[in-house]
């Protein structure tokens, strides 16, 4: 009797809900590489998700410091069997994994960030981060004294590399003298080797670093020696508040939003998808106030540029560590020869190898 | 590279070599009475995470410290316990220290990662960090760095200068004929595996409190098997261990600064350098074993004495 009386209320409930044109609850699960404390890629993730969170009829969970790999793939398959709608998985690792159980599940929406591989139910999606690099790049070529820039790298892949030559354009777009160091500590997420690497850096002249690494060891390198820094995935002036000039920060919240009302409203599409400082998806962090202000109105000036689509950041001519000519004059670079992006520009002393 | 960045190279070898020295002396304290840990790298991280914790609650790093070295001895007698009351296998308690350890300091300290602790300020020696190169190299870190240079002094004199040191060794060596002897074995084992553990804890310390002043999982990322490695290479001599833990530390030093300063060499060969080192060191030990003090009943269980 009473499973009956609880069918007819679930029905009454839900033909009213019809009836109001109310969207469909959805359930949207999020999958980590770190986990979320880390002020880094893992916690600008989160942010997005606690935005998603305060929708309407959405309900979030989340599983962090997941390996790449079979573990994703059962963490994955775990989401789409409870029943999840919607699946973002936010690591490279997590590409097959998830092409796996997106073939098992046809009903479950899958998102992918910054992979390549597709499925009618599973998109892709990443931010052109490189463009909010190019910006920081010109913070740290104005404020730099000795024209030697120190730059702390995680692993040499497109997606890194594209950043360092964005970081030189802009850099060399104020201050033709400068020059980028780069050193790979081949971890993610390590501070200390982080923070050794931007003293090696320090110790060789450095005096600005920057970083495509999730801890902020090198922030607080900077900070120690008395020179400045530019933070990466979020705003990192807590944790070097004296050096800290700026950060290219992700901002998924918006687009995070847009996918879940698709799925909502069940016309999600399993795109790839490449949004830029246009979209919001990537900024800049707060400026330091040690940035002064004509700099900062001459890095919004070329911030709107960009996002009006005046200017591109990869537009030639550019020249490689060589000297070879790799764009010419007048033409910008295409997305796949940003994403296949392997060398240097002139003006980076290192190796991609 | 010229002169001044080799300077900074070496005090850069210095200070990342002060986590691996504490651990080394850790190990070597305990294997001199006859003891084999393998969980120095579960030991160290606890200590990271509870120096970490300590000091963010207390507010100082001091407290930190100690913190660590009392959990490095919990920790350690953990093994101890396995080891000395129930006979167990020292190389299988080992282990699982490891794992545990890594497993429970991870656990507990997801959520505070990437926090900030007040941890110990690089501070100049008076009058000593002004002398040409050596001031540089030695006199210009952090307290613990300082404090560091103590303990291998201290160890080569309790060794080999007094009455319970040359009693460990002997426990270590021969522990029928010091029970015989009238040495109660079980006592200075427990001796060793609980002081080579508050070394071992504050070698974790050192990475979350002086080297980063943050907390992440796996902060040790590997340097308690250096230490373990770095045993054999010092023959159990403390004084070697100086010498080994500043080697691995400056070859990792160096690949970084070798990448900064323009070298064309790939990184991956450079991040090889310190595992090389390892395996050349493991080899070159084994080869030249006379000259080791290695402790003839090393990894032996005793049976307790009625």
């Amino acid at each position: 009797m009473k499973v009956l009386k609880a069918l007819v209320v679930m029905l009454v409930l839900g033909m009213a809900m019809a009836a109001y044109g109310a969207d469909k609850p959805v359930k949207v699960g999020f999958v980590y590489v770190s986990p979320i404390g880390d002020a880094g890629w893992s916690y600008a993730h989160d942010l997005g998700r606690q935005a998603v969170a305060e929708m309407d009829g959405v309900t979030t969970s989340y599983v962090e410091a997941v390996a790449e790999g079979p573990d994703s793939e059962r963490v994955i398959l775990n989401m789409a069997r409870k029943g999840y709608d919607l699946i973002f998985a936010t690591s490279f690792g997590y590409m097959d994994p998830m092409l796996k159980v997106a073939k098992q599940f046809p009903k479950t929406s899958f998102m992918h960030c910054s992979g390549f591989k597709k499925a009618d139910n599973m998109g892709n999606y990443f931010g052109r981060m490189y463009q909010a690099r190019y910006l920081s790049g010109i913070v740290a070529g104005a404020m730099t004294k000795t024209n030697t820039l120190g730059y702390v790298a995680a692993f040499p892949i497109p997606e890194v590399i594209r950043g360092i030559n964005a970081f030189t354009l802009g850099a060399q777009s104020v201050n033709p003298d400068v020059t980028v160091r780069v050193v790979w500590t081949k971890t993610w997420y390590d501070p200390a080797t982080e923070k050794e690497a931007a003293k090696s850096l320090l110790d060789v002249g450095a005096d600005v670093i920057a970083q495509h690494q999730d801890s902020p060891g090198p922030q607080e390198a900077a900070q120690e020696k008395g020179v400045y820094s530019i933070g990466y995935n979020s705003d990192m002036a807590s944790f070097a508040p004296k050096a800290h000039l700026t950060a290219p920060v992700w901002n998924w919240a918006p687009y995070y939003a847009k996918v879940v009302d698709s799925v909502r409203k069940d016309n999600f599409k399993a795109e790839s998808v490449w949004p830029g400082l246009a979209d919001g998806i990537v900024d800049l962090a707060p400026f330091g106030p040690m940035v002064p202000e004509e700099l900062q109105a001459k890095v919004n000036g070329v911030k709107a540029d960009i996002a009006e689509g005046k200017k591109k950041v990869f537009a030639g001519p550019i020249k490689d560590q060589k000297g070879t000519l790799k764009l010419a004059d007048n033409t910008a670079a295409t997305d796949n020869e940003l994403l296949g992006m392997t060398w240097f520009v002139e003006g980076v002393v290192g190796t991609t190898e | 590279m010229n002169f001044e960045i080799t300077v900074l190279l070496l005090a850069a070898a210095v200070q990342s070599g002060t986590p691996i020295l504490y651990a080394t002396l850790g190990e070597i304290l305990t294997e001199k009475s006859g003891v084999l840990n393998l969980g120095v790298e579960g030991v160290m991280i606890l200590g990271a995470l509870v120096g970490f914790l300590a000091s963010k609650v207390t507010g100082s790093p001091l407290a930190g410290l100690l913190a660590a070295g009392a959990v490095g001895c919990v920790a350690a007698a953990v093994h101890g316990l396995v080891c000395l009351v129930f006979q167990g296998n020292q190389v299988v308690s080992g282990l699982a220290l490891t794992i545990l350890g890594t497993g429970v300091a991870n656990y507990i300290g997801t959520g505070y990662v990437g926090q900030l602790a007040p941890g110990f300020a690089p501070y100049p020696m008076p009058v000593l960090s002004q002398l040409p190169v050596v001031g540089t190299i030695f006199f210009n870190h952090d307290p613990l760095v300082y404090l560091s240079y103590f303990i291998p002094v201290v160890l080569f004199l309790f060794f080999s200068r007094t009455h319970h040191g040359l009693n460990i060794r002997a426990v270590g060596e021969n522990p029928a004929a010091a029970s015989a002897a009238g040495l109660n074995v079980a006592v200075y084992r427990w001796f060793g595996i609980i002081g080579g553990g508050f070394f071992m804890g504050l070698g974790g310390a050192y990475l979350s409190l002086a080297y980063t002043h943050l907390w992440t999982t796996n902060l040790t990322a590997g340097r308690g098997w250096i230490a373990v490695a770095l045993v054999i290479f010092a023959f159990w001599k403390p004084g070697r261990a100086v010498f080994g833990a500043y080697l691995f530390g400056g070859i990792m030093a160096l690949q970084l600064r070798l990448q900064a300063s323009g070298t064309q060499l790939p990184s991956s060969i450079l991040l090889m350098l310190p595992y090389a080192l390892t395996i050349v060191v493991l080899v070159l030990s084994s080869w030249k074993k006379g000259t080791s003090d290695e402790p003839a009943a090393l990894g032996v269980n005793v049976e307790p004495a009625d």
